[in-house]
């Protein structure tokens, strides 16, 4: 009865591992159509391994395409809402822990309610508001609205960290003589850094990998597209150029995997956390 | 009003903040000495407050407002149609069909999605198959990738002049002729849908391995020993204790689901002939397609604003069902 068990258990693998080679097929073609040169694609070689390998792909995308800039963008974007979410929700989730502050209860309500309540697409006012500061067609506008309405998890999770330490280190601090901020950013923020990185990792995949939001606001300025949306633009107008998409894909694709890779304890903890909470 | 407060004031002059008993009357010290002790948080809120309010509170509340000019966005919004947006979005057979679409997107998210992952999720949950690591790995590496990217991939992988799709299955003898999988008002839908399957499957079953985890070790020994074979725990012990969990990813997947946006604009555009548009892609076309002569804000917020009130009814639908299951559930 065991044995058996135990080779039913193992027979599962003749399942598993096809299945999960198709799954990862769209990411094994773009890898190895990177790599072929056009003349072999176009004869339609289904053969996952290139003949003749080439960097050609790679180079096109990433000077005529202008991939290469769209990944400065990326970056530039991604790591500016990573600081804004940061800096904003620490903030707050500090303030948000302390005991008998007035309004808090009301200030956590909102923020989970707006969580909860389908709004549809506020896209609109959110482009009107930032067009009126005359940040639209730049990043930081588009920064803005990708970091307002993702606050409130970082926020919780601050407050939820904040609230756990004992309160004796902050009188401690406030007997050595230090004011509330300094206590704050020379204690009590480098205690938090395990919720530093889980925000900041979830916000950076989240950010590299948004496309409404950079889209709308790339509209007039395709010199400031993210690789999404550039990518997006070379489809339309390259629609046959497979082994140059190819190439923009792994080069929009494969640094968020290799983030990724390497943490993704933190970033399957963060998402498995949301739902136990 | 006038009294607490001077009453409440003598107090705080006089001493120091009684402090809160367990008891359920609380004693409360004044609220302007409180606010002046705590004023540093509040300024430590002030960011938070401004960015929020400004790109989530303030959108909610302008979508509605703006819901009832005709605008085109140039100059102030004055030319005041009442509910006649309202009226034109109700009555467009095209946001109907939109809306269809967003809700089947849901619908197979749910139906199809949700059931498969726990599926997966209960078979790598088993600590005695080797490489549940690696499987759960390959199964969640689309979530982590760019999805107007994969989506165009996709499309080139599905493409009818030399896609790999079409040329496997007329290899295999499968098909006589190319299938136009996106280009085609029959499959493009079911297309899109199975590309938004492979894409948010590992989130939910990263889910459903969490709630699995939630399953106290010690029942399934206890089960064990009444005589239960895993079938039975899995009908009788697995099921019933992941219900509370399970309500919260239905929620979860229901709201991802129903805001496909990225996918269906990177591959259709809601093409061909609008037989893939869903409800962001419907409102976007309004208001920021460069192709049309003028954008026309105030209609698509009301087509914005109309959605998020449908999603908020299906959304209550779902409350009584859920509550009478949480509560079977919880028992």
């Amino acid at each position: 009865m065991r044995a058996w068990y135990r080779h039913r258990l193992k027979a599962w693998h003749l399942f598993l591992i096809p299945f999960c080679l198709l799954w990862g097929y769209p990411f094994i073609w773009m890898i190895s159509a990177a790599f072929k040169s056009q003349r072999e694609m176009l004869l339609g070689g289904l053969s996952i391994i290139p003949q003749d390998w080439t960097l050609r792909n790679f180079q096109r995308a990433w000077t005529t395409a202008r991939f290469g800039d769209y990944t400065i963008n990326t970056i530039t974007y991604s790591v500016t809402v990573v600081i804004l979410v940061l800096l904003v929700s620490a903030l707050a989730g500090y303030a948000l822990a302390r005991k008998g502050l007035p309004g808090k209860k009301a200030i956590v309500a909102v923020l989970v309610v707006t969580m909860f309540i389908p709004h549809g697409y506020t896209i609109i006012p959110t482009f009107l508001l930032v067009n009126g500061l005359g940040l639209n067609n730049g990043l930081l506008g588009a920064a803005l609205a990708q970091a307002g309405p993702v606050l409130v998890v970082p926020v919780l999770l601050f407050m939820g960290f904040f609230a756990g330490i004992p309160k004796e280190l902050e009188e401690a601090a406030r007997v050595d003589g230090a004011g509330y901020p300094r206590t704050f950013f020379q204690i009590m923020l480098p205690l938090a850094k395990p919720v530093i990185g889980t925000v900041a990792l979830m916000q950076f995949i989240s950010a590299w990998n948004a496309f409404f939001i950079p889209l709308v606001f790339t509209l007039g300025r395709p010199d400031l597209r993210t690789l999404g949306v550039g990518m997006f633009n070379f489809f339309g107008q390259n629609s046959t150029d497979w082994t140059g998409l190819a190439a923009g894909a792994c080069i929009a694709v494969i640094p968020i995997i290799v983030v990724f890779l390497f943490l993704q304890r933190t970033f399957v903890e963060g998402i498995a956390g949301a739902v136990k909470s | 009003m006038t009294t607490t407060q001077s009453r409440g004031g003598t107090v705080a002059a006089s001493s120091a903040p009684p402090p809160a008993r367990g008891g359920t009357t609380v004693h409360r010290p004044p609220l302007l000495p409180r606010l002046r002790k705590h004023w540093w948080s509040y300024v430590f809120l002030i960011p938070m407050i401004l960015l929020f309010g400004a790109f989530t509170v303030w959108p909610m509340i302008a979508s509605w407002w703006y819901a009832f000019f005709d605008w085109d966005g140039v100059g102030a919004a004055t030319d005041w149609v009442g509910l006649g947006n309202f009226t034109e979005v109700l009555g467009n057979e095209m946001f109907w069909q939109a809306f269809w679409n967003s809700f089947l997107f849901s619908v197979v998210a749910i139906c199809v999605e949700m059931p498969l992952a726990l599926l997966f999720a209960i078979l790598l949950n088993n600590h005695r198959l080797r490489g549940r690591d690696l499987y759960r790995l390959a199964l969640f590496l689309p979530v982590v990738a760019t999805t107007a990217v994969v989506g165009i991939v996709f499309a080139v992988l599905f493409d009818p002049a030399g896609g790999v799709v079409n040329d496997t299955l007329t290899g295999l003898g499968l098909i006589d002729r190319p299938i136009n999988f996106l280009g085609s008002t029959t499959t493009a839908l079911p297309t899109l849908m199975g590309i938004d399957l492979w894409k948010g499957f590992g989130i939910t079953l990263i889910y459903w391995l969490a709630a699995l985890q939630t399953v106290p070790k010690e029942i399934y020994e206890a089960s064990r020993i009444d005589g239960a074979n895993s079938g039975q725990q899995l009908r009788y012990v697995t099921l019933p204790m992941l219900t509370p969990i399970a309500i919260v990813i239905l929620l979860l997947v229901f709201q991802r689901s129903l805001n496909t946006f990225d996918l269906v604009q990177a591959t259709t555009q809601g093409g061909p002939v609008r037989s893939t548009d869903v409800v962001p892609t419907y409102i976007y076309r309004y208001a920021f397609d460069p192709f049309i002569q003028a954008p026309r804000y105030g209609f698509a917020c009301a087509a914005g604003v109309v959605f998020g009130l449908l999603t908020l009814v299906i959304t209550l639908m779902q409350a009584p069902l859920l509550r009478h299951r949480y509560k079977a559930g919880a028992a």
